[in-house]
């Protein structure tokens, strides 16, 4: 019988696309002839290479694909698991870069030769290198897979578009390359965790846009009335990093023929700004994302629903309205007027709440299946980031106080501060979830090896205990020299000394950090093996499993 | 009183009354009874398998 053909024609959507990467790219190449700079020709080449691959990429999906994709596939949803799918590994291989990256900065600290008097591998370059690639590379990555994943599932509803999802998985991992490629060549506009020069900015805008659209679409197809918790988390993330990211980046390039840009704020104007943009990152990016994917992987991981959806509810509101004012906490004892400061300061102690609240809500979600955490890795792995986002946030109010920031600011007590948050929590529950996206993602029945996922578990946290470890003691003991005065007011110490001071803890450190890495070498072993070796996932779970005929 | 001083002041009382409101309407719509029901509901969207 032969089914109706449908006739293929090129999407609105399509040639949208196709027009503006092609006009993009002849503006590249008019770039790339006269910039006034090696990086920028570099750069625009870049950019030119990148639309060019774009449109091969529409033609060749267009050439490819049969017709339209359905919406619905014998009445379930047709879910776009693609994009997602190269989110997943991006989010693997930026891990690994940016995690490596870590590694090497923490031994060059330790032992300053490593750094073989290259200007591309200083420190100063390294260190934007290793905080964006993952922060923004790989957890980016993990964002947008689960994101995607997780609004498509609890919407019931197929990501739109079929160039879309596509370019805004896409779009932003050409952004990191771009951006990563120019802290290499000394591209940056120095400002902490807004590196990135005006032309990446006004990408990175673009993809955001297109982001935030396509999950706004997604939602508004949806079957499910109720928009799950984890869609509101996500949603606040989405707008609020890309009020963040607008309000940090004024800056106008000197001409558009250079990379260099002059910032419009200045001083200590420039500086709240800048710390209300880098708390809020932490805060929307590293903090209420994550937390979306705590919403919906621990209840799915442990089978259980979350403890409380009302607290849910009231974790999510408190938390998105106090953080936001919490920035003025990193300029403490400085021009910033007392009464912002402690505005800052009153509003990160009063965070204590709607964190400890997230925190309760997703381990009290495992109440009468605490047994699974003996025998599931993956979910002690969820669970454990889960207290590490308890601790982390007990900390940050802690040294967010006036006098306890006194003796904490400017050592390495917020670098271990930093890492508990950053690899106990947000690894730790980007981990969780890659282990169980790869098996639904590639419909196999589980990860290749628990065992593994062990293995990976105990090398990262003892790690992560290392490294925050050896940063309290290196942190406060150099607070303690810095304000150590003789009986007759001099400073105790030179600046040297405590620099001396610090070498073993900066090699534990390196140690912990290498701990952190093989721990990430062995999931991507463990997740490549599930990919290629995995045991498949019966077709489709049909409550009754198929009875065996008697013989 | 300077205009810096004014808005400061200004900031400082109504930012207190309207952080209390939302909390409380916060509040109010997460305990309301009737909503029991549609928030347990909704607290099982990710186990629904499809």
């Amino acid at each position: 019988m032969a089914r109706p053909v449908e006739t293929k024609a090129f999407t609105l959507e399509e040639i949208g696309y196709s027009i503006f990467l092609a006009l993009l790219a002849v503006v590249c190449v008019i770039l790339a002839g006269k910039a006034w700079e090696p990086q920028m020709a570099f750069h625009a080449v870049v950019g030119a290479i990148f639309a060019a691959a774009g449109i091969f990429l529409i033609v060749k999906g267009f050439q490819d694909r049969i017709a339209q994709p359905v919406q619905t596939v014998d009445g379930r949803p047709n879910y776009n698991y693609a994009p997602i799918k190269f989110a997943s590994i991006a989010a693997m291989f930026w891990g690994i870069a940016g995690f490596l990256v870590g590694v090497i900065i923490a031994s060059e600290l330790a032992f300053p030769a490593l750094n073989f008097d290259l200007p591309w591998i200083a420190f100063g370059r390294l260190r934007p290198l290793h905080t964006s690639a993952v922060i923004f590379a790989f957890g980016g990555n993990v964002l947008l897979a689960t994101s995607f994943y997780i609004v498509q599932r609890t919407c019931q509803a197929r990501l739109p578009g079929i160039v879309t999802p596509w370019f805004v998985v896409l779009g932003y991992n050409a952004f990191i390359v771009i951006a990563g490629t120019g802290y290499l060549l000394g591209v940056t506009q120095g400002q902490e965790y807004a590196e990135p020069e005006w032309y990446a900015d006004l990408w990175l805008t673009v993809v955001w846009v297109v982001y935030l659209l396509t999950f706004l679409m997604t939602l508004w197809k949806r079957k499910e009335p109720h928009i799950y918790v984890a869609n509101w988390f996500f949603l606040a993330f989405l707008v609020t990093v890309a009020v963040l990211h607008l309000g940090n980046n004024v800056h106008v390039p000197i001409s558009i023929y250079s990379y260099q840009s002059v910032q419009v704020f200045s001083g200590v104007q420039n500086a709240m700004i800048q710390w209300w943009y880098g708390h809020n990152a932490v805060g929307f990016f590293l903090t209420a994302a994550f937390l979306a994917i705590m919403y919906y992987f621990v209840p799915k991981r442990a089978d259980r629903p979350v403890y409380s959806y009302r607290l849910s509810i009231i974790h999510f509101w408190a938390l998105i309205f106090l953080y936001i004012w919490a920035g003025p906490h990193h300029l403490h004892y400085t021009a910033l007027p007392e009464w912002a400061s402690t505005l800052g300061m009153t509003f990160s102690i009063m965070l204590w709440m709607p964190s400890w609240g997230g925190m309760i809500n997703g381990l009290m979600t495992l109440s009468g299946a605490w047994d699974k955490l003996r025998t599931d890795p993956i979910l002690r792995m969820l669970v454990v980031s889960v207290a590490f986002y308890g601790m982390s946030t007990f900390e940050g109010p802690l040294m967010s106080i006036k006098s306890v920031n006194g003796l904490s600011h400017y050592t390495d007590w917020t670098i271990g501060h930093v890492h508990s948050g950053a690899l106990g929590w947000v690894g730790f529950v980007s981990f969780g979830a890659l282990y169980c996206l790869f098996p639904w993602l590639w419909n196999k029945k589980e990860v290749y090896s628990l065992k593994l996922v062990s293995w990976h578990f105990w090398t990262a946290t003892i790690g992560i205990v290392l490294y925050i470890c050896a940063m309290w003691v290196s942190g406060i003991m150099q607070g303690l020299m810095w304000r150590a005065y003789d009986k007759l007011g001099f400073l105790e110490y030179s600046f040297i000394e405590t620099v001396a001071a610090m070498h073993p803890y900066y090699a534990i450190r390196a140690l912990g950090g290498a701990l952190f890495l093989v721990g990430a070498l062995i999931m991507v072993y463990n997740l490549y093996m599930t990919v290629v070796h995995g045991e498949d996932a019966e077709s489709v779970a049909t409550g009754a499993p198929a009875l065996a005929p008697a013989e | 009183m300077s205009s810096y001083a004014s808005v400061a002041q200004f900031a400082q009382t109504w930012g207190l009354v309207y952080f209390f409101v939302i909390f409380a309407g916060v509040l109010a719509y997460a305990l309301w009874p009737s909503n029991r029901r549609s928030f347990d509901e909704a607290s099982r969207i990710p186990l629904r398998e499809d």
